[in-house]
């Protein structure tokens, strides 16, 4: 608390930090959205965003949770804005996003990427975070506004779509549900 | 008790991201560090200069 290097901490000091995170950011972004030069650019508006907002930073606290949180955010109302823009059609956003990873023709999606895609988009995040970015659930629940409870279940969803997606062998995969009893609910 | 496993220690194999040594784990898991890590260590792209100079002057966005 009283380190006196916290207490001395400059714009220097936290421009190295945010430079530092920058690559973690491209590489979370380019999960997150699956289209390089999206994801480049939502790295950059992060950064700067983070930048401007320098003063809210708790020098000494996660600078890749907290540039993460903004991104994520930031990516979320990016999405928002152009679901509104073509709201007659929600899944043109959608299609936009497939065409243009296509288009970027050189680019080959591996097998990885293209499983991280089909994930349900919060699931997709929440296995980010935890299997890639390697955050506790409490810092990824923190990032992705959620409770913890809930970032747990969001990553073993996603870690049982991924098994299923990639390793084939769902029968291993599956989740450990006992078969539906008659009568219950069915579940998506 | 019966934990075969290596150790845990600092001990790490040669010529994988640390990250990547985490035994026991299932294919996907290790691609998924893999994939995050691969675009961790790809050097920035010229289109992050702008950024990159904006953050060395101190400007505000």
């Amino acid at each position: 608390m009283a380190d006196p290097h916290l207490a001395n901490y400059t714009d220097e000091d936290f421009r190295d930090e945010l430079l530092a995170t920058l690559p973690h950011l491209r590489a979370f972004a380019r999960g997150l959205c699956g289209r390089h030069d999206f994801a480049d650019d939502l790295t950059q508006e992060a950064a700067i965003k983070a930048w401007t907002a320098r003063e809210r930073y708790q020098p000494g606290t996660n600078m890749r949770a907290w540039t993460f949180a903004i991104l994520r955010n930031h990516y979320l109302s990016e999405l928002r804005r152009s679901r509104r823009q073509t709201d007659l059609d929600e899944g043109v956003a959608e299609r936009l996003l497939v065409m243009n990873a296509d288009q970027e023709g050189p680019l080959h999606l591996s097998d990885m990427e293209d499983a991280l895609q089909k994930l349900n988009p919060e699931r997709r995040e929440a296995v980010l975070l935890v299997g890639a970015g390697g955050f506790t659930y409490e810092e990824a629940a923190a990032i992705a506004d959620c409770a913890v409870g809930t970032m747990k279940s969001r990553v073993a969803r996603a870690r049982t779509d991924l098994a299923k997606l990639l390793d084939s062998d769902p029968g291993e995969a599956a989740s450990p549900k006992k078969k539906a009893k008659s009568g219950s609910r069915k579940t998506s | 008790m019966s934990d075969t496993e290596g150790p845990k220690g600092p001990e790490r194999k040669p010529g994988l991201p640390p990250e990547t040594r985490r035994d026991g784990e299932p294919g996907w898991a290790v691609g998924l560090r893999k994939l995050y890590n691969s675009v961790v260590d790809e050097p920035l792209p010229s289109s992050f200069d702008d950024l990159l100079k904006k953050l060395d002057d101190g400007e505000d966005g």
